[in-house]
């Protein structure tokens, strides 16, 4: 449903060189774009209208009124204010100079403190730091059970105390234990709450000032709405927090709230929270959340996942056999598993910019994937290696070995052709068209030069 | 208009009574939405409206975007409010707009035995609270319920619904940490059978809905659920965070997609967040909201009143 911005300016803006010159009219319209797709994006609405008027200064200058493709430049515009706005005073975790460091967690219900605390213990360890975690949510029924199942699930100590219902005193106890069990650092967890909860905002106020926290961390749900600036500026008037963690961004939320909170209480982001597994709590990079804000696709994440999912030399290996325009069906089943390794096709597609509009007509069948697989795994080596040679009799073989129709086989046939041309079109630098969506995706430069940074290292 | 429990579920009501209930939640209700520091309208309404002051709609336009109704259902209000020859009160011909949106006919089909309801949605928006209570309510009215743990997943989720299984005075049915929760589901209803229970809610685990194996094993559950009774599941709630944002929207379409929603409920309402996200659910995909959530007690569950909800998101 949503249309990239970048169309969408093109589009208002993109019959320029008809005309000749940019005029109030054009920005206006534009900008009206602009302010549509921030909305849509959750971002608040009063942070659109400054946004906006500061983009409107940006947009009279030289370089848009020049520009052949002034949508383009709009776009490049909005996305270097929103990365500056979103990336300024961002820091890391504070540490003390005596351990241990004290992290306190806050946020509403259901934002994911417990699951935070967890992650971030994790990330500690990483860091070559010794995390302890400290159950202090008494209200919720088995929060406790759970922070302790996930300590236990990733070997960090947890502290209990099943027969208190003072977090006050639960949390002071903790850090002692904490202390005494040789620990760097005491993350504690603590109840969801409502920023219109006077008795429960004054219980972590009261909970902030006995722990003295080094930092204060605000859990954020990436789908929050509107709200996200009245929820921040609630927990920054009673416990100053020193930034955010971003949760659940591995949905399609386009987290607009991120720039809300930093443009109305000036605290970074620190953390994002990209899976339902422990280790997936990343640093936050302001410049691939204006990406996401934006609908542009997040090319940086997508390769870094690709990365994981495929060892390095066989990385090489492949994309030298592609530059050599041959793409065997070993590769097409490489491909086609490093994609289930990555997550659903569809959200993987989405990643690639220009592709995110088109994908919306384009129905991308998972299940199709799994037969896709049998198909693979019932050619011989040299089927696979040399697709030329599948012809009539060896298809019907192929569909009665894998359980599927010929015309599936067919299907799949036709799938790695696809697949194929497709890729040639990326290494030239053209974009990629997918089958159904009509149109040539335009930007795929973002795409192609990002990747070639990655191959010169 | 109003909406009593007793009508929602199909039960002869004393009216004294419906009316108390009503009034009472009315007003906290109002109180809830009222939290916000700014009511929808409550700056505009100060002044006279004046249609033909450009300025006038567009602060319109804000405070539904504000209020989290979304760009589309915005244009819309805004375009039914334009083709009104007159408004004496914003505020009031607003309310009545939003009512028209999202007035849908509300049923809870309980005619199964048992009657199973399934409740999904994302993590974090509050799926197992609203099964404590809702199993509460429907004890207080007379009915058997057995609550199922199918949220095999998050630590510690069975004790929660445990719990909450306690309070309301529900049997409870769990599975093993890890475990099929087609299997819990299943386990469930045969259990119920065999009780004679009356209804079985299931709760499931929180889930993205773009986590296309998540999705796959809820189509499961969902699958087994029908298979193992004719007609089931008779509800499928789907229970959105009143803080979200537009995402709901992508939510209640995949959910809907995936396992055929049949409501949605709305919780959370006692904070700032106005909800307003159900407006755009209402008239972008004809998704009825079925229940409301205002708060922690057992008691804070609350049929959805079109007609309240509308005037205590513009009123504030």
């Amino acid at each position: 449903m949503f249309d990239s911005l970048s169309d969408r300016l093109q589009g208002v803006l993109g019959d320029l060189r008809k005309r000749g010159t940019l005029d109030e009219e054009a920005i206006s319209r534009a900008m009206r774009e602009i302010r549509l797709a921030l909305l849509e994006a959750d971002v608040n609405f009063a942070v659109v209208k400054d946004f906006v008027a500061q983009v409107r200064e940006r947009a009279h200058g030289q370089d848009v009124l020049k520009s052949l493709t002034p949508g383009q430049q709009v776009v490049k515009i909005v996305h270097e204010e929103l990365t500056a706005l979103m990336g300024a005073g961002a820091s890391g975790l504070a540490f003390a100079g005596r351990a241990p460091t004290v992290i306190l967690l806050a946020g509403l219900q259901g934002s994911g403190k417990t699951t935070a605390a967890a992650k971030l213990a994790l990330f500690l360890r990483k860091e070559k730091r010794k995390a302890f975690l400290i159950a202090a949510d008494l209200q919720r029924p088995a929060a406790i059970d759970q922070l302790e199942q996930l300590g236990e699930q990733i070997q960090i100590p947890v502290y209990t105390r099943r027969d208190s219902s003072d977090p006050v005193a639960v949390a002071r106890a903790g850090i002692e234990e904490c202390v005494r069990q040789g620990c760097d650092v005491a993350i504690v967890d603590t109840a969801g709450r409502l920023h219109v909860d006077e008795e429960m905002m004054a219980q972590l106020a009261a909970v902030k000032d006995a722990v003295k926290p080094h930092n204060v961390l605000l859990v954020l749900d990436a789908m929050t709405g509107q709200e996200a600036v009245t929820v921040a500026e609630a927990f920054a008037d009673r416990v100053d927090f020193d930034g955010v963690v971003m949760t659940k961004l591995d949905g399609d939320a386009r987290g607009g709230a991120a720039l809300s909170v930093k443009a109305v209480t000036g605290k970074p982001i620190k953390f994002v929270s990209v899976g339902e597994k422990l280790d997936q709590l990343e640093l936050f990079h302001p410049e691939r959340m204006a990406s996401r804000i934006l609908g542009m696709g997040d090319v940086l994440s997508l390769i870094e996942r690709a990365e994981q999912a495929v060892a390095v030399d066989e990385q090489a290996e492949m994309e030298e056999r592609m530059l050599r325009g041959q793409f065997s069906f070993e590769d097409f089943l490489r491909t086609y598993k490093m994609m289930r390794k990555m997550g659903s096709l569809k959200g993987l597609l989405g990643m690639i910019p220009g592709l995110g509009s088109q994908l919306k007509d384009a129905e991308v069948d998972e299940k199709q994937l799994a037969r896709v697989e049998a198909v693979v795994l019932s050619m011989t080596l040299e089927e696979r290696r040399r697709p030329g040679t599948i012809d009539g009799k060896r298809r019907l073989r192929i569909a009665k070995g894998s359980g599927t129709t010929v015309q599936q086989v067919n299907q799949v046939l036709e799938m790695r052709r696809q697949m194929e041309r497709m890729l040639k079109q990326m290494n030239t630098g053209k974009g990629p068209r997918l089958p159904g969506a009509g149109g040539t995706a335009r930007p795929a430069r973002r795409s192609s030069s990002a990747r070639r940074k990655r191959r010169r290292r | 208009m109003s909406r009593t429990w007793s009508e929602l579920l199909g039960e002869p009501e004393e009216p004294a009574e419906a009316e108390e209930e009503r009034r009472g939640f009315f007003s906290r209700l109002r109180e809830s939405l009222g939290k916000s520091r700014r009511a929808l309208v409550g700056e505009l309404a100060a002044a006279a409206f004046d249609p033909g002051d450009d300025g006038a709609w567009e602060r319109l336009e804000e405070a539904l975007i504000a209020g989290d109704v979304g760009v589309c259902a915005t244009a819309e209000l805004v375009r039914r409010l334009e083709a009104r020859v007159k408004i004496l009160d914003l505020g009031e011909a607003l309310a009545e707009e939003i009512a028209v949106l999202m007035d849908q006919q509300v049923t809870f089909d309980l005619s199964g035995r048992p009657s199973v309801i399934l409740v999904v949605g994302v993590n974090g928006t509050g799926k197992t609270t609203t099964i404590g209570k809702l199993a509460r309510v429907l004890h207080q009215h007379g009915r058997s319920v057995l609550v199922a743990a199918a949220d095999t997943y998050r630590a510690a989720a069975e004790e929660q619904l445990q719990i909450w299984a306690e309070r309301a005075r529900a049997d409870f049915v769990g599975g093993e940490k890890g475990g099929d929760p087609a299997a819990v589901a299943f386990d469930a209803i045969e259990a119920a059978m065999a009780r004679g229970r009356e209804i079985v809610i299931v709760d499931t685990a929180g889930r993205l809905h773009t986590q296309t194996n998540l999705m796959e094993e809820l189509i499961k559950v969902r699958r087994v659920i029908a298979a193992k009774l004719e007609g089931a599941p008779h509800e499928t709630l789907l229970v959105i965070d009143a803080t979200t944002g537009q995402n709901g929207l992508q939510q209640a379409r995949l959910f809907t997609e995936a396992v055929g929603v049949t409501g949605v409920v709305l919780t959370k309402l006692d904070g700032s967040a106005k909800g307003g996200v159900a407006v755009a659910i209402a008239y972008e995909l004809g998704l009825p909201v079925k229940l409301i959530g205002l708060g922690e007690q057992l008691d804070d569950l609350r049929p959805f009143d079109p007609g309240d909800f509308a005037q205590a998101l513009v009123r504030g």
